[in-house]
């Protein structure tokens, strides 16, 4: 797959000129968007307040990052994000095995997940703020709710899909059940774990902005954006769009990708 | 399936097993989730937490019958559904011919997929208060925000799809003399039909959660997700809960009936679900 950044990343094979002209290729349609972004604005079509040009942004951008209250805002999502995954990663490996293994809690839980699964999980927002209040231990377990869906899922089918065979002929060079699940069921089943556990965390950051916004949290980028709003700061807001894009995209390279890569490159296809 | 055969009346020898196994499951099925509603029920009526924050199963059925037989949960849904159809479509609408151009000419892709890879990751939600100052409370907003959430993965979907078409079937196709739009048509179509509608598939899920969290920041006075949102108000959990369980319905149906059956219309038809898979 190519995209922007691996393009860009690629120097091919040294050559100056080849690596500018990506470059410029590159940069060719956001420039075109900047500028028809900077007549947009500066035509006077829009109010100024509701539609400020780059500069502005840029400048309100700056200021709020030497000022430390973008950072502070960014850093608290980021945590907020990473403890509700982890709680997400870890209970919904422990569910996903515990299904794939036993009979019994298959029967029980399957269609209690398939049923919750579909449900958007911000439908539960409201009910999760009733319950636990405003603020961020309501966040934090809708979110990590909604992320461990995923992880549930593809951990039961990993540990499902682990080969009878390999389990019986462990079983009878007498493997016991902890060598056996170390050894055997979850180097198995960790490609499907992987897989899910990058699904879950990017349906977390998707969600997690939305559930910054309503359940007022103190700091974080979806307050910091919502906010705004109040005070008709579109700059403000943008610079905290354009922060949450940016950590989108840097999940999407440093850690969805890697994921990728590394499942089809150790285990080759994912998918049979 | 057992059939039954005409004469006799008697079924046939049944399908061995096909029908018990479905049966267990089925009952395996309706254990679990009579036993999660046991559980529930003693937890609403013990007593520990207030009636008004965990209404038991009875009321919250009563309510939704209620909501349903006046008519309030039909407006609801009708609106959550206008609102989602509309982004939804206006998505296939972009994605899918733009996805298409990009997987065919160069310079289109040039163009758009360093964008695309831009804007992707800015998650639909983050967009939302910047377009209620634009747009204002109400439709527009929940629309575009649908349509924000929903043409990413119909658009990337629809370009690896073009893109993986198999060259030799091009080639094929033109040497038995197809023409541009017959190729068009009777190849490309076909070959990337798996992953377009895997591409809505995902589109309409994001679609769907989009617009119940749009709906609860920017509609103004109706909406499953304005419902849920406003009930909370008055704590009547009764009603978030119903609207819960309407939300869950419309998805299921969305999901298995009609995708289910775009999926069988298209790509089984074609015979493209190996080559999907492969």
């Amino acid at each position: 797959m190519q995209d922007a950044v691996t393009i860009a990343a690629t120097p091919n094979a040294g050559r100056g000129a080849e690596r500018l002209r990506a470059i410029w290729r590159n940069a060719f349609p956001f420039i075109v968007l900047g500028v028809a972004w900077e007549i947009a604005a500066w035509s006077g079509i829009f109010h100024h307040r509701l539609f400020p040009p780059l500069e502005e942004i840029a400048q309100t951008f700056v200021r709020l990052t030497l000022d430390g209250i973008l950072p502070h805002h960014a850093f608290d999502t980021l945590l907020r994000l990473i403890a509700a995954f982890t709680l997400a990663a870890v209970a919904g490996v422990t569910i996903g095995v515990l299904m794939g293994r036993s009979r019994r809690m298959e029967d029980l839980l399957l269609p209690l997940v398939s049923i919750l699964a579909p449900i958007p999980g911000l439908a539960y927002a409201p009910l999760f703020l009733l319950w636990f209040g405003l603020g961020n231990v309501s966040a934090l377990l809708l979110v990590a709710v909604v992320s461990s869906f995923p992880v549930i899922f593809n951990s039961w089918t990993g540990v499902k899909a682990v080969k009878e065979i390999w389990l019986r002929s462990a079983q009878s060079m007498g493997a016991d059940d902890q060598r056996l699940f170390r050894h055997v069921i979850l180097p198995g089943a960790l490609p499907y774990m992987l897989t899910g556990l990058r699904l879950g965390l990017a349906q977390a950051w998707r969600i997690l902005v939305a559930v910054e916004m309503l359940a007022s949290v103190t700091w974080g980028l979806g307050w910091l954006t919502f906010g705004a709003r109040e005070f008709l700061n579109t700059d403000v807001m943008l610079a905290g769009i354009a922060t949450i894009g940016m950590i989108g995209l840097a999940l999407e390279k440093l850690v969805f990708e890697k994921i990728e890569n590394y499942t089809v490159v150790r285990w080759g296809m994912v998918a049979e | 399936m057992s059939t039954i055969t005409a004469e006799t009346g008697i079924a046939a020898k049944p399908a061995p097993g096909v029908w018990r196994v479905r049966l267990r499951s089925w009952r395996r099925a309706a254990t679990s989730i009579l036993l999660a509603a046991a559980v529930y029920e003693a937890l609403a009526r013990a007593g520990i937490f207030a009636p008004a924050l965990l209404p038991t199963i009875p009321t919250i059925l009563k309510k939704l019958y209620a909501m349903l037989a006046d008519g309030t949960m039909v407006w609801h849904a009708s609106y959550t559904l206008y609102r989602v159809l509309f982004g939804f479509g206006l998505a296939m609408v972009v994605g899918i011919p733009l996805g298409i151009l990009m997987a065919r000419f160069k310079r289109v892709e040039d163009f758009f997929l360093p964008l695309v890879s831009a804007l992707m990751p800015i998650p639909s939600f983050s967009l939302l208060p910047l377009f209620l100052l634009w747009f204002g409370i109400g439709n527009m907003t929940t629309i575009l925000i649908v349509f924000y959430a929903s043409t990413f993965p119909i658009l990337f979907n629809t370009w690896s799809g073009v893109r993986s078409v198999n060259p030799l079937w091009l080639r094929a196709a033109g040497a038995m003399g197809a023409d541009e739009h017959k190729l068009f048509w009777k190849v490309i179509i076909p070959g990337a039909s798996p992953f377009i509608i895997t591409g809505m598939r995902q589109g309409f899920l994001r679609s769907w959660i989009a617009v119940i969290g749009a709906e609860m920041i920017a509609a103004s006075a109706w909406g499953l997700g304005w419902v849920i949102f406003d009930a909370k108000e008055f704590l009547s959990t009764d009603v978030m809960l119903a609207s819960i369980i309407v939300i869950g319905f419309i998805g299921f149906v969305f999901e298995r009936l009609v995708f289910g059956v775009l999926e069988r219309k298209t790509v089984q038809r074609w015979g493209m679900v190996r080559a999907a898979k492969g």
